[in-house]
């Protein structure tokens, strides 16, 4: 009985209550990864069979030994991509579809802290992934990183991660939305964007506006520049400086994660007033 | 909370427009009409009605996630539609069947996210989610997955999860739907104990169980195609019934015997037939006793024999039947048809 009549010392509020928030709900993502290792395996192996592809056909057409370290690195990234594409962007849709949305809305949190702890947990758990490729990658092919500045490629990977997982957030409230249209549209658009955004080949290579259409994806210039920063030749095959792009992806963070918000914002407010977004069709 | 009142609406209403083809006009849907109410602190609200009366619309505006088309609502002294952010820490929900948390964490690990929601320190957290979970019955299951319990089991934890964050002001959306027998007593046990505990604590509970709502209820609002038709004691809805005498009579065969022959005879108020695999069961409401000897007579000259027979005190059921001249079941039945 004392279980149910002790009060708590107290309940976090404002920040606190954000960060708690984030970090709950990281957590089902990264326990998940541990608990479901055929998920590790399919997402290894996939990216790989790719990776072993393109290096098969480079070697073949004598391409320049830095193109085998870029299709490595493509590999890995593209762990992160398909992770916004199919899991981060759809996952409001399916805490609807399960119940959880509109617990989440009802609690005192902010929507805001539900979607960045989706996205912090997604990313550490690609993380994984794409490490695995790259490891995969070195042991298979030999490819050497060497780093000319361990500062920019740090700022350059977290920017490009904000920035993703800005724009992963934005469509989360976009599929939300506009549901099985959004979805066929992130499907008409993944073929596409594998090839526009350069995951196997440097993008300075295709017509300069495709290029720069295609910087839209935080990725594309996120590669890029990482490509310039580790291999020492690389700088020559980048599209724009590292100092631009670096620039670029700071803005594009900026207007993901603002648009993020703005959405977010509007969602709630069309399932409160028209009662059918936290609604499960089930 | 400084009001006496933990919930009060007044007025309240929302219709759904409801999408159809371009070409169409939009239909719309009353959900709820005129719905005035209050629930003092400490209560233990029932709101009865059967499914599509406007309940579930109702907990989904008190809860802050749906806004009414008309009328105004508080809980716990702030307006739901104008102040979600101060009304939304001190409630929470729990609905029947829900399929909330996460299938690869465990028991444990889900409610312990959900309390994070609402800011309640770890530690804490986790010593309650424990007491909880063994006054439930659940304790050798707070390391089993959730994708592993049973509906009944998923059920238990979801309810605890309604309770772990302690809301002044708890909605439980036909908490016990589905659950076995046992499962439903230890539900309510649960639900009794944690309100006497503190006396501040409230409870609004929806259910179309007329026993649920007559065993713990303080206070019951019937509520249909989003009126409400009464709300009152259980006991003092009963009582006005209980000028009718009540029978129940379990004939074979019935031979062509009608429930319009039955409400035709004289101080015969409503008569209710169900069949049954033997013959049908006969529900009876009666100006006096006496009358009943001219209802045997009716079974006399059809042929009908009786197999038994019992007077009854009235229930919930016979008090929606009084209300809208349908029992709960036929009222679900017609809405789905309509």
């Amino acid at each position: 009985m004392e279980a149910v009549s002790k009060k708590y010392s107290h309940k976090a509020t404002g920040w606190r209550l954000f960060l708690k928030t984030i970090i709950a709900r990281a957590y089902p993502r990264i326990i998940g990864q541990q608990r479901e290792i055929s998920w590790m395996v399919f997402e290894v192996v996939m990216p790989m069979l790719a990776v072993i592809s393109y290096v098969f056909v480079y070697r073949a057409l004598n391409a320049p030994e830095e193109y085998i370290g870029f299709v490595v690195m493509g590999g890995a990234m593209t762990a992160f991509w398909m992770n916004i594409l199919w899991s981060m962007s759809s996952q409001l849709y399916w805490e609807k579809e399960q119940g959880n949305l509109a617990l989440y809305i009802m609690a005192p949190n902010s929507m805001m802290a539900i979607l960045l702890g989706m996205a912090l947990g997604g990313m550490l758990a690609t993380a994984m992934r794409a490490i695995a490729v790259t490891l995969l990658g070195m042991l298979m092919f030999g490819v050497t990183f060497t780093v000319s500045s361990y500062l920019q490629l740090f700022l350059v990977f977290m920017l490009a991660m904000v920035a993703l997982y800005g724009m992963g957030m934005m469509m989360a409230s976009a599929f939300l939305m506009f549901g099985r249209e959004a979805w066929h549209m992130a499907n008409l658009a993944q073929e596409p964007i594998f090839l526009a955004s350069g995951f196997y080949f440097p993008i300075k290579s295709l017509p300069f506006w495709v290029a720069a259409g295609a910087s839209v994806i935080p990725l594309t210039l996120g590669m890029d520049a990482m490509r310039q920063l580790i291999f020492p030749t690389g700088f020559q095959f980048g599209f724009m400086t590292v100092q631009l792009e670096i620039y670029i992806l700071a803005a594009l963070s900026v207007v993901f994660l603002v648009t993020a918000k703005f959405l977010l914002a509007r969602v709630e407010k069309l399932a409160v007033r028209e009662g059918r977004i936290t609604e499960s069709r089930r | 909370m400084s009001s006496s009142l933990a919930i009060e609406t007044k007025d309240l209403g929302r219709i759904y427009k409801l999408r159809g083809s371009k070409k169409e006009t939009r239909k719309e849907l009353v959900a709820l009409e005129g719905v005035s109410l209050t629930v003092e602190r400490g209560e233990l609200f029932g709101l009865l009605g059967p499914n599509g009366a406007g309940k579930t619309t109702l907990i989904k505006i008190l809860t802050t996630l749906l806004s009414p088309t008309s009328g105004w609502a508080r809980v716990a002294g702030a307006d739901v539609n104008a102040e979600p952010e101060s009304v939304r820490p001190r409630i929470n929900m729990v609905s029947g069947g829900e399929s909330s948390g996460y299938g690869l964490l465990t028991v444990r690990e889900n409610l312990w996210m959900f309390s994070q929601f609402y800011g309640v320190p770890s530690k804490e957290a986790n010593e309650r989610i424990e007491a909880l979970l063994e006054m439930v019955g659940m304790k050798d299951r707070m390391h089993t997955k959730s994708s592993d319990l049973s509906t009944g089991l998923r059920q238990k934890m979801n309810i605890v999860r309604g309770f772990l964050t302690e809301p002044e002001v708890l909605f439980l959306d036909e908490p016990t739907l589905g659950l076995d027998v046992g499962a439903m007593r230890d539900v309510r046990r649960f639900i009794l104990e944690w309100l006497k505990a503190d006396k501040e604590r409230t409870l609004l509970l929806t259910t179309h169980y007329m026993m649920e709502a007559d065993e713990l209820c303080d206070r019951v609002a019937i509520i249909n195609k989003g009126k409400v038709l009464a709300c009152d004691k259980p006991s003092v809805l009963k009582q006005r019934l209980q000028k009718d005498a009540l029978f129940e009579i379990e004939v074979s065969p019935l031979n062509g015997l009608t429930q319009q022959m039955l409400v035709d005879q004289p101080e015969v108020t409503k008569a209710a037939i169900s069949e049954t695999e033997t013959g049908a069961k006969l529900s009876l409401s009666l100006v006096e006793e006496s009358a009943l000897a001219r209802v045997i007579n009716l079974f006399t000259q059809k042929d009908v024999k009786v197999m038994n027979l019992s007077k009854r005190e009235p229930t919930l059921e016979d008090v929606f039947v009084d209300l809208v001249g349908r029992s709960m079941a036929e009222e679900e039945s017609n809405g789905s048809s309509e």
